[in-house]
């Protein structure tokens, strides 16, 4: 098991590793000169040189992405003697619009992404598995029906559809909640609570449909299954059944599905952030990318593969816990 | 992914009791179950309207006498910052769906116009993900070895990708150029590994099975294992993905395009006319209502389409 893991782990950063190779080789190959980007319109060629000097862009591929990967385990710094700026550890450099640290500039966005992430996924999974759940119990009655269209209406919705719909009926037509605003919890909860719910609700209406369809699926399938014949043959009563024997076949599946989903999400959510103006790393990351501010598309890229690959090794971790046929066969 | 999660989860994992003796294709049997659905009739007769929108959207623009790109500053009120003339976003006997806000442009032209862009655009990357999925996906599944391992591990790490960051990424740093040709080459990319992994599954449990045997017993070569044996067993499933692909791909060119990365202006997109739309929505829903709904019945079409045409299949193979 142990072995097991460390080869996980191993072949997790293996591919971020690469991840990172591929991102870098990409907008070293493709992107416009950072320096004469940083210099701005009064520019002297002694000045880009300058600036090439201290960012390092004068010297080869190979040498700039080692600099930059070692400047993320063990910090790294600009120039030299006085004029020499420091960059702590996990450095991914500055922004080229704002100077400010990429790393800061993601960990103080982190949060925003995680509270709707967090706040998103209660609802999903509250909705999808026991919208899947009913649907399957009450399998072809009016309220399955209801269910699989509301949700096969969310898998087909595009979330900003949803998102402006949403708004125009509730703050525009209804007035039923403010513009959605940036503010703090401690600020003012009201509002805050307010300002995320419609984001909550948009992203977990996506997610939800898709679980509800996939449990349903799942529950009905198990319900056919020769051990869940020998349960009813048993005598046992169906709610006992559906607890006992039902549910842990039928929800592994969603665990693999929701930990990549999660994760996915940790790494920020473009879409649903840019709609409704949430200062998030997703919309961070459409920011810099409309800016063209590769040091920062670099660092939100690296963070959201980082979650997604360690939230596949998590998950296949969780599996063998949940699913002993797996622990046999992976030792 | 940020937007809509994927709909490639698919579970075809059953190929099912074959009908010994390899019995004729239950096409007609699956066209007449799903000719009895509504919801299939529905969706297909809305399919096609698109697609013979899209088809005739020059035809349609000289009929109306308003094309994708012609302003018409007599329909909106300047006074008004540009918001058009008369209810419902200025629908008229002259603007079918009214007019964009500011400059004038025909709805009806540019949805059709759009419909044109975003059909081709998810056609064609469902046409390529399918051909390199299948065919990547067989030689993974039928070889195994050292192909299987190279394979597998190029999908895990595409599949481990955060895919719409860097799609967005990737297409920003591009050069204009050809932009819904670069379009199908990204979405490509990152969409091949979603088929070969099934399809790899599943010829990996057929090359094992009683016929491929007999074929291999009566002398048959890989060649002919693969082309006669194997891939006709594989075509249930391999239209099912590809049906079910082609709205995933119109949600994601139709997400880029709305991030403003994809189809670029002024070529109409429908996520593109969305995102216009999002400084208006106040004032003129049916600037993003319409494109809006249109994307959301495509896509639902091509769903409920997918869908039942799964479930007839399964029904013909437990049978």
């Amino acid at each position: 098991m142990v072995l097991y893991l460390l080869r996980r782990i191993l072949s997790a950063l293996g591919i971020l590793l690469l991840i990172s190779l591929f991102t870098y080789a990409i907008f070293f190959l493709l992107s416009p000169d950072p320096a004469v980007l940083i210099c701005g319109k009064t520019c002297t060629p002694e000045r880009i040189d300058q600036i090439r000097g201290q960012l390092g862009l004068d010297q080869p591929f190979w040498v700039q992405y080692w600099e930059f990967l070692r400047g993320l385990v063990a910090g790294r710094s600009y120039g030299d003697g006085p004029s020499a700026i420091d960059c702590a550890a996990p450095c991914l450099g500055f922004s080229f619009q704002t100077n400010e640290s990429v790393t800061n500039m993601i960990t103080s966005r982190f949060p925003v992404s995680a509270t709707l992430a967090i706040g998103a996924a209660v609802l999903w999974l509250l909705a999808g598995i026991g919208g899947g759940l009913l649907s399957a119990v009450k399998q072809g009655t009016w309220w399955d029906r209801g269910a699989m269209m509301v949700a096969l209406g969310g898998i087909s919705l595009p979330n900003y559809f949803v998102a402006l719909i949403l708004q125009y009926v509730l703050v525009v037509q209804l007035q039923i909640l403010p513009f959605p605003t940036a503010v703090e919890f401690g600020e003012n909860p009201l509002l805050w609570f307010q300002s995320y719910l419609m984001p909550w609700l948009v992203l977990a209406f996506a997610y939800a449909s898709m679980y509800a369809r996939l449990v349903r699926t799942n529950v009905i399938d198990t319900l056919g299954e020769n051990f869940m014949r020998t349960a009813r043959a048993k005598g046992l009563a169906a709610p006992l059944i559906l607890r006992r024997h039902a549910l842990r076949p039928a929800l592994t599946p969603v665990v693999t599905l929701f930990g990549m989903d999660f994760a996915g999400l940790l790494g920020g959510a473009l879409i649903t952030e840019t709609v409704f103006g949430l200062n998030g790393v997703g919309k961070l990351a459409a920011d810099s990318i409309a800016k063209n501010d590769q040091p920062v598309i670099m660092g939100v890229t690296l963070l959201a593969a980082l979650f997604v690959v360690f939230g596949n090794v998590i998950v296949d971790i969780l599996y063998t816990v949940l699913d002993p046929r797996v622990r046999v066969t992976s030792r | 992914m940020s937007t809509a999660p994927s709909q490639l989860a698919i579970e075809v994992d059953t190929v099912g009791a074959s009908p010994g003796g390899g019995a004729p294709t239950p096409a007609r049997r699956v066209i007449s179950t799903l000719r009895r659905s509504p919801a299939v009739v529905l969706s297909v007769a809305y399919i096609v309207a698109v697609v013979l929108l899209a088809a005739l959207a020059p035809v349609l623009a000289s009929i109306t006498g308003w094309g994708p790109y012609t302003y018409d500053p007599e329909a909106i009120n300047a006074d008004l910052g540009g918001i058009p003339i008369g209810p419902l976003g200025g629908i008229s006997a002259e603007h079918w769906f009214g007019v964009e806000p500011q400059n004038g442009r025909d709805i009806f032209a540019r949805i059709a116009q759009g419909a044109q862009v975003s059909l081709l655009i998810a056609v064609s990357a469902t046409l390529v993900t399918t051909v390199v999925g299948v065919v990547l996906g067989m030689v993974a599944g039928f070889y195994g070895g050292w192909a299987d391992q190279v394979i597998s591990r190029v999908m895990d790490f595409l599949m481990a990708f955060p895919a719409l960051i860097f799609m967005i990424a990737l297409l920003s740093a591009l050069p204009a150029g050809n932009r819904p040709a670069l379009l199908v080459i990204v979405l490509s990319i990152f969409g091949w590994p979603y088929v070969a992994r099934v399809i790899r599954g599943q010829t990996m449990s057929l090359k094992n099975r009683e016929f491929v045997e007999a074929a291999r017993a009566s002398g048959a070569g890989n060649w002919r294992i693969v082309s006669r044996e194997v891939l006709p067993n594989l075509r249930g499933t391999i239209i099912v993905l590809a049906t079910l692909a082609v709205p995933g791909y119109i949600g994601t060119e139709a997400g880029l395009s709305f991030l403003g990365v994809g189809v670029m202006p002024p070529t109409p997109s429908w996520g593109q006319m969305i995102a216009s739309a999002v400084g208006w929505y106040t004032v003129d829903p049916m600037f993003f209502l319409i494109p809006g709904t249109f994307l959301f019945l495509t896509v639902l079409s091509f769903t409920v389409f997918g869908d039942h045409l799964q479930k007839a299949l399964d029904a013909g193979d437990a049978a």
